[in-house]
């Protein structure tokens, strides 16, 4: 990893990064691609988050599912209904599902990723971000 | 596949089933059946909208309707006119308490809006292991720009403007600390110190934080050691924390990797690098002087204020110790201003509060809200009410040097000074919420048995005095207690405030003080009546069996360890109350709900 010089070269690197993040590293068309973001704090790996990660990498994999990218992230706020699992499939909003267990990623598979179509356990958003209150 | 047009969210939460909310999707599932339309709409159970308290909540998409206090008989009204002719149901949606207008879209309601993110802006956001994703997340902005456009008297000129707060705890205005570092100069190396020791029982927010978003906190770090003139930095954490621990390690090496720690920081020439310390996680070394002592390698024991860490910190030399969650509002302070921060929150208070909710509620976690919500919006509309639709009783806030809030206290604004008014604290942010099933008594005592295991000893009030109070309400809840022990556990409790050494010690007896002011009657049932009116103390408990209900099954006969229960097959059974242990096997096994705990 190069050293950053300035604040400018912050600037661009962060430019170049905020694609960068969209494309979660896949480097494909963004379009296309279905962001799955699980949450992976101590209380979500220990509701088995890791089993939930570990059935989406292999089930997407055996599904022959190419758009797809599974990134850990920190606590949601929601540990009543670990683990949960964010999914933002492409131009919709991100979907959180809770108590996502290895049996249930299949139909989150089979259902919404490939089909848009919901299926039960989302967790409504509740919190405003920063940037919303610019 | 089918290829749904609507989608119907119903709540599938504790407090909406309870209510019937499993009725209502029936409903609805029928009659789009008998219209033909099981095709175009999909009905689905959802995860709890937190919404308890106007519950059961009704969702639809993609016009994101949202309908309150829905009865299954409702059904009919949200198929024909909504479903089908797609008019909204304006007496069933939720109306705005204030205006006592309809407001149909949740994404307008106040509810939605009481939670808000600063300090966890980016936890469940980013990939907590890649810094990229900070970096495109505005990360390390704030430290470029005021290496660059500031200089260390703004820096500090701004953190006193924003009005920040330290989360830890104590409430000490954060500029004002940086100020005090950055004058004195003991020696020439100074310190920043990172406090991540988080011990009070039920608070994980400073662990959240850490485990994902350790970048904020390095950069806001760095940001406070360029305004006072330090190069070094430290995180104390307690080794409980692994994940933590190893997220944070490899946060601050790709830093470094990235030039944004280390040497020459972007070519600033400013000096920065931080390294871990841990600790064996005691309570006492979230006090800023034993954590500085702890981190020196001597025994986690706090020492008297003067001399404050700025004149004689870590190996005697000017220190700054800041909390986690007061670093993390830093990063954004910087980017947005002052003056961004400092219109949220109340007069006194600025900003958020992160709160770790936990015990009798139904919607366990983090959360982050502007100072000044008060404690219902939290429990009740946030948290979305009590387990079980039991009654709420009591939160306890602020660990063990905190107090127990009643139901009086629901409407108070929550800030460092309301809370403190109220006889309670901040502290860190634990929040637990008990129901009526709690003995207050025996919560006293689990925090003075808490206490008493995580005294330092250095003193004689705290080691000692809390030992006698812990004993004491042993000993009322085994129905031992004396009117003179409730004297008694008052005075002690004002004599170890007056004479303890540090913080820990004096706020000690305040779950005494607070449960005594506030539950004085459950106290004297204890003492007086022996009796455990939230049927708690296994001591003051009997078990009967009420001859009405009971039909002589003999499971309950069958399951006691003792043979206490006796009764002839088919005809009323009783427990013999000398030879009870009291251990509840026959209240777990009757289906009957013949035996009460009395």
């Amino acid at each position: 990893m190069a050293k950053i010089k300035s604040l400018d070269e912050l600037k661009k690197l962060r430019e170049k990064l905020q694609n960068k993040v969209e494309l979660r590293e896949k480097g494909e068309n963004v379009d296309d691609l279905v962001q799955i973001k699980i949450a992976m704090a101590t209380c979500g790996i220990a509701a088995g988050a890791k089993d939930t990660m570990d059935a989406f990498i292999g089930k997407l994999n055996e599904k022959n599912i190419k758009n797809a990218v599974i990134t850990q992230t920190g606590c949601m706020g929601y540990c009543h209904s670990e683990p949960t699992v964010e999914i933002t499939l492409p131009g919709k909003e991100a979907v959180v599902f809770g108590n996502v267990d290895a049996d249930k990623t299949e139909e989150i598979i089979e259902k919404y990723i490939k089909n848009g179509e919901l299926v039960d356990g989302i967790i409504p958003v509740g919190y405003t971000t920063i940037e919303e209150e610019k | 596949m089918a290829n749904y047009k609507m989608h119907v969210l119903i709540c599938g939460g504790t407090g909406c089933l309870s209510s019937g909310s499993k009725a209502i999707a029936d409903n609805i599932k029928s009659l789009l059946k008998e219209n033909n339309m099981e095709n175009d709409v999909q009905v689905l159970m959802t995860g709890c909208f937190g919404f308890c308290e106007k519950g059961p909540i009704v969702k639809i998409l993609p016009d994101n309707t949202f309908y309150t206090e829905v009865k299954p008989g409702d059904a009919k009204l949200i198929v024909e006119e909504h479903l089908i002719k797609g008019r909204k149901v304006d007496s069933l949606l939720y109306k705005d308490p204030m205006t006592k207008k309809h407001i149909s879209d949740s994404k307008h309601m106040d509810f939605y809006k009481k939670q808000m993110r600063i300090a966890l802006r980016n936890c469940g956001f980013i990939d907590p292991d890649k810094i990229e994703e900070y970096i495109a997340r505005e990360g390390y902005q704030a430290l470029g720009k005021v290496l660059s456009e500031m200089t260390p008297k703004d820096v500090i000129a701004e953190m006193k403007e924003s009005g920040l707060r330290g989360r830890g705890g104590g409430g000490f205005p954060t500029g004002l600390k940086w100020e005090f570092a950055s004058k004195y100069n003991i020696g020439e190396q100074k310190y920043v110190v990172c406090n991540a020791d988080e011990g009070d029982p039920g608070a994980f927010m400073d662990r959240s934080i850490l485990e994902g978003d350790p970048h904020s906190v390095i950069e806001a770090m760095s940001i406070c050691g360029y305004s006072i003139g330090a190069t070094k930095g430290l995180v104390y954490i307690r080794a409980e924390y692994p994940l933590a621990i190893e997220r944070l390690q490899n946060a601050i090496s790709s830093a470094r990797e990235m030039g944004l720690l280390g040497k020459d920081i972007m070519g600033s020439g400013f000096d920065f690098d931080i390294e871990l310390k841990y600790g064996a996680g005691a309570f006492v070394c979230g006090e800023e002087t034993a954590l500085i002592h702890s981190m020196e390698g001597e025994r986690g024991e706090p020492t008297t204020k003067p001399p404050f860490p700025a004149e004689s910190g870590y190996w005697g030399k000017t220190t700054n110790v800041n909390n986690v969650e007061t670093f993390a509002n830093i990063p954004v302070i910087i980017n947005k201003g002052a003056n961004w921060f400092n219109k949220i929150g109340t007069e006194k208070s600025k900003g958020t509060k992160v709160f770790a909710l936990a015990g009798k509620i139904n919607n366990v976690g983090l959360i982050e809200v502007p100072m000044g919500t008060t404690l219902r919006e939290v429990i009740f509309d946030i948290g979305g009410g009590i387990k079980n639709g039991k009654k709420f009783k009591s939160a306890q806030t602020g660990g063990p040097s905190g107090g127990c809030l009643t139901e009086k206290d629901l409407d108070v604004p929550i800030d460092f000074d309301n809370l403190v008014a109220a006889g309670s604290m901040m502290g860190s942010g634990g929040m637990i919420v008990m129901d009526e099933d709690d003995c207050m008594v025996s919560i006293a005592k689990f925090y003075l048995d808490f206490t008493v295991d995580e005294s330092c000893g250095k003193c004689t009030p705290c080691r000692v005095g809390t030992k006698r109070l812990y004993e004491m309400l042993d000993k009322i809840t085994k129905g031992q207690g004396t009117m003179d022990d409730l004297k008694k556990l008052k005075m002690l409790s004002g004599v170890i405030k007056d004479t303890a050494l540090c913080g820990l010690g004096q706020t000690a007896p305040n779950p005494v003080l607070s449960t005594l002011d506030n539950f004085w009657d459950e106290y004297v049932a204890h003492v007086v009546d022996k009796r455990c009116p939230a049927g708690q103390c296994t001591a003051l408990l009997q078990y009967v069996i009420d001859p009405g209900k009971c039909i002589g099954c003999t499971a309950c006969a069958r399951v006691c360890p003792v043979g206490a229960i006796s009764g002839k097959v088919k005809t009323a059974h009783v427990i013999d109350q000398e030879k009870c242990i009291k251990c509840g096997a026959c209240y777990d096994a009757c289906k009957f709900g013949a035996i009460e705990k009395k």
